[in-house]
């Protein structure tokens, strides 16, 4: 299968080609998405994900390719504030 | 029910509502500065504050921990925050991840002008305003204790106004009370001091000054025993909106005896 190359949060990397963005994330984080991109298990995601700068809502996951050259940021909450 | 009959602060008596939620604590306890996520845990837990503060930073999968799963099991509230940008634009952009992540539309406005003072930017902070009330968001202002500035918010929209104390993890306590005293008086939106605080008399001063709320997180993660601060600050809050409450007594420039002079003794009766 071919590969293409993206950055994922500042890191360069290399990913299967054809994935949808759910695709992409389910793999990233280990965690397997139904087709709505909610956890399987149940569980809140606590996740949010932009690509070239602009957020790609939840509920367009499934539908958006991941292409070659994408900057990827995927963020949650962490300690702060 | 009218502040002169309360003997006792509670949910019922005297709820903090804000953004149309209903709060028991004032106490807004952040999650920044924390040594380990169990030390932040029992802090939490101690200090009885229902909403906090979160960051929005990269995931990471080998990330140890997850702050947001710990807030869940504690049934806490996660506002998060902006921290970090320097300009609206990415202030804006960090607000509409973070409505993603946590699925709120409660943001924690902070739009910082340089890393030494990490003070609000005025216009950045504004034009951001702006920008994420159009779009629906509840916004927490992080601000200046400046006056004009938190009117200026409150018409453009603002869920809360939250002038800093003083600089972010200074501990310097509230720098110009007469300022955040203005900014009460003046608001029609609650007001929640933030940045600042060292000490739990540095919370109770807030409170005593007439905010609805006071955020704070350095003076408690860092401290030596957290969750024993936490204490601290949680019956800080609780004495300062109390003393608020019941109305101080009037400073004078000379003394009012406490005891009556009438039953004295006629012989120990001097001249005055």
């Amino acid at each position: 299968m071919t590969s293409i190359s993206i950055t994922v949060n500042n890191q360069p990397v290399q990913v299967d080609a054809g994935l949808s963005l759910r695709e992409f994330i389910a793999r990233h984080i280990g965690k397997e998405l139904d087709k709505d991109s909610k956890a399987i298990d149940g569980s809140k995601l606590g996740l949010a994900a932009a690509v070239n700068g602009a957020v790609v809502p939840r509920s367009s996951w499934n539908g958006f390719a991941v292409q070659s050259g994408h900057t990827i940021e995927l963020v949650t909450a962490a300690q702060g504030g | 029910m009218d502040a002169h009959e309360l003997t006792e602060l509670n949910a019922t008596t005297d709820p903090f509502v804000v953004a149309g939620r209903t709060f028991s604590s004032r106490l807004i306890l952040g999650t920044g500065g924390a040594t380990s996520l169990s030390t932040l845990e029992s802090a939490l837990q101690i200090s009885g504050t229902e909403l906090t503060t979160v960051a929005i930073r990269h995931f990471s999968a080998s990330g140890s921990g997850n702050v947001y799963e710990l807030l869940q099991r504690n049934d806490v509230i996660a506002l998060p925050n902006t921290a970090g940008c320097f300009t609206a634009r990415d202030a804006v952009l960090t607000a509409q991840l973070a409505r993603e992540a946590l699925e709120t539309n409660w943001i924690k406005l902070e739009v910082i002008a340089d890393e030494d003072t990490l003070l609000p930017d005025p216009l950045e902070l504004y034009w951001a305003t702006e920008q994420l009330v159009a779009d629906g968001f509840e916004v927490f202002a992080y601000t200046n204790d400046d006056p004009a500035l938190a009117q200026r918010l409150q018409d453009a929209g603002v869920a809360a106004i939250m002038p800093a104390g003083a600089p972010i993890g200074s501990g310097l306590g509230i720098l110009n009370p007469h300022n955040i005293s203005t900014i009460v008086s003046r608001s029609n939106v609650p007001v929640i001091l933030d940045a600042g605080v060292g000490t739990a008399s540095d919370a109770a001063l807030a409170m005593e000054l007439g905010c609805d709320a006071v955020l704070l997180a350095s003076a408690v993660t860092r401290a030596h025993n957290a969750p024993l601060m936490a204490a601290a600050m949680r019956d800080g809050v609780k004495a300062g909106r109390a003393a608020y409450l019941a109305g101080r007594i009037p400073k004078r420039d000379t003394a009012l005896a406490s005891s009556p002079e009438e039953g004295m003794m006629q012989t120990l009766v001097g001249e005055f």
